[in-house]
């Protein structure tokens, strides 16, 4: 038998789709698109816009020398640099390891007494303003037991606004590793410490690294807490227990203060620490990577 | 002493398929039956949701025990209490006294870490552990329990075990090579050589082929068959042919109206197929219901 030209029509009306209904699919996926639009529009925009207004600034100097008081021409912000790659060392070694612990506690011990509070602590922390933890540092630390500004006392600000974030993403991630896993291990034989140590982590890995770059990234851009911890240093300076400076700090200062030049170095600080963020995120997503091949 | 026994174990070769014993039809019957796992008086609950009923029973020592019945019977359950993996569900516990050998797996004394230790399990859903390669998948076992082992006798139990599951000839060449991109039945060998290289006198495996095409079922069985030559196996499964096929023994368990699970009958498996002494086995095995 030929087979005969189908036509619309010969669709049964009850199986046909509305007009009314095509129409407001199109409308709802140009909505979607539309948000998305905006969405890359303005991060593009604020990339752009930072690296036009920033890239004036940026020379060798920018990278090698120590700001200089104004009226001097020239000068950098190497000690920022410094002081934020040392800030988000000091913090990361801190928080990273407490987030994890906090997360496989949640996670893996979650019948235990205290998974349920630990995880309602993670959530208020992670609420708290950060100028609020910055004042809390300082009073604890800075006119306590430290006694004096310091780069300590800013790594530690900023680990206990990371620990949340390390804790809260790690959480997640640990729930999608299979718990066929978990019981493949322990069926071998595996005392449950080396099933979250040797199976559960290392499946998680990308992940944790990833929540790990979130919260460096989160972390060193804050400028409030370092205000009142850190405090800032025009000098190069790694000595943890004495004042650091640090980008943000950096850029806050340059862009209140009345000079145009300042404002050029704020812009070109600005891009320096967005690139510095985006380098340590893609070397630790390299690193991660390589392990896993 | 059960430690003794698993570090030196490993080290001597297991080539125990020698063709004589096939031709002799396979398993020596001559043997008095020695019981490989006793099970009395074997309550199981969830919560308070009681899974399994007051299940005794007992598997000899090298054969095959496949225990059927449908879904929500407790089968898995039970199979789960043998090597105290049932109580690694939050909530879930089990009384009543179990065997294996001369251990008492739930005397207090009895860390449930060294019975899962001297257990095989394989699961429904090949788990070999993606992170790893083929070859670390098989050594996982002798490395979560921290056997020392130098590199050649590591090599040596990762290519013995992987022919034991009848894999080794399709892998040898991508050993380091992630075991995740095995097909579905090569993935569930991978996880009974991973189950084998710790040396286990008892493999527990729960429905391993019912996610398998015909093909892969077939070599599962095949393999299952093998094994039974020197270990003691206790399949879960819904699909009664191949209870009837690579079983000796078999279990028919069903949920009754309080859906608690209980043994209804246990038999040679013939027997069971063929006269079955309970009402409700026969309406099962029949199809009738389940």
């Amino acid at each position: 038998m030929a087979v005969r030209s189908a036509t619309l029509s010969a669709i049964p009306a009850r199986h046909r789709i509305a007009a009314k209904r095509r129409i407001g699919e199109r409308i709802a996926i140009t909505l979607l698109g539309l948000a998305t639009l905006i969405g890359v529009v303005l991060l593009v925009t604020i990339l752009g816009y930072v690296i036009v207004q920033g890239a004036p600034a940026i020379n060798l100097e920018f990278f090698t020398q120590r700001p200089k008081p104004f009226g001097e021409v020239g000068g950098g912000v190497q000690p920022a640099i410094a002081g934020t790659l040392l800030l988000a060392a000091v913090s990361g070694a801190i928080a990273i390891p407490v987030g994890i612990a906090a997360a496989i506690f949640v996670v893996e011990y979650r019948t235990g007494r205290f998974a349920a509070p630990v995880r309602f602590a993670a959530e208020l922390i992670s609420g708290l303003p950060s100028i609020v933890i910055g004042v809390f540092v300082w009073a604890f630390l800075v006119r306590g037991v430290i006694g004096q500004f310091s780069g300590l006392a800013g790594a530690i600000a900023l680990a206990v606004i990371m620990v949340p974030i390390v804790a809260r993403t790690v959480e997640e991630v640990l729930r999608l590793v299979p718990g066929s896993l978990r019981e493949a291990a322990l069926a071998l034989g595996a005392p449950k410490w080396k099933v979250i140590l040797s199976v559960v982590l290392p499946t998680a890995r990308a992940g944790i690294i990833t929540a790990s770059v979130l919260a460096i990234a989160r972390s060193a851009g804050e400028t409030a807490p370092l205000l009142l911890t850190a405090l800032g240093n025009e000098f190069f300076s790694l000595n943890l227990l004495r004042a650091v400076d640090a980008l943000p700090l950096r850029v806050y200062r340059y862009a209140i203060s009345p000079y145009d030049d300042w404002h050029v170095k704020a812009w070109g600080a600005s891009l320096v620490l967005v690139a510095v963020i985006g380098v340590v995120a893609l070397l630790l997503r390299v690193v991660a990577r390589q392990r896993v091949n | 002493m059960m430690i003794d026994d698993v570090t030196t174990e490993p080290l001597t070769p297991v080539v125990r398929r020698d063709p004589a014993r096939t031709e002799s039809g396979g398993r020596p019957k001559a043997e008095p039956p020695v019981q490989a796992l006793g099970i009395e008086d074997l309550n199981a609950y969830y919560g308070g949701m009681h899974a399994v009923g007051d299940v005794t029973l007992q598997v000899q020592k090298g054969q095959v025990t496949a225990i059927i019945g449908p879904s929500g019977c407790g089968k898995s359950t039970l199979l789960r209490c043998l090597n105290r993996m049932h109580e690694v569900t939050p909530g879930a516990r089990a009384t009543g006294r179990v065997l294996i050998g001369d251990v008492d797996v739930y005397a207090p004394q009895t860390d449930p870490v060294e019975v899962r230790s001297m257990v095989g399990m394989v699961f429904q859903k090949a788990n070999p552990f993606p992170m790893m390669s083929i070859y670390e998948n098989v050594a996982a076992g002798p490395r979560l329990r921290g056997w020392k082992l130098k590199r050649p006798e590591m090599d040596d139990l990762v290519e013995r075990n992987l022919r034991r599951a009848a894999l080794w000839d399709e892998v040898k060449d991508r050993l380091h090579r992630s075991g995740a991109a095995l097909s579905g039945g090569q993935q569930q060998r991978l996880c009974i050589a991973r189950a084998l290289a710790t040396d286990p006198s008892v493999v527990l495996m729960d429905e391993p082929a019912s996610a398998l095409d015909p093909i892969a079922t077939y070599k599962i069985e095949e393999l299952v068959r093998e094994l039974s030559e020197e270990i003691t196996i206790v399949i879960v499964t819904h699909n009664m042919q191949q209870a009837s096929r690579v079983s000796q023994r078999t279990v028919f368990m069903l949920a009754g109206d309080d859906r608690v699970g209980r043994l209804v009958e246990q038999g040679p498996t013939t027997e069971i197929f063929t006269h079955p002494r309970d009402e409700r086995t026969e309406a099962y095995i029949t199809g009738r219901f389940g």
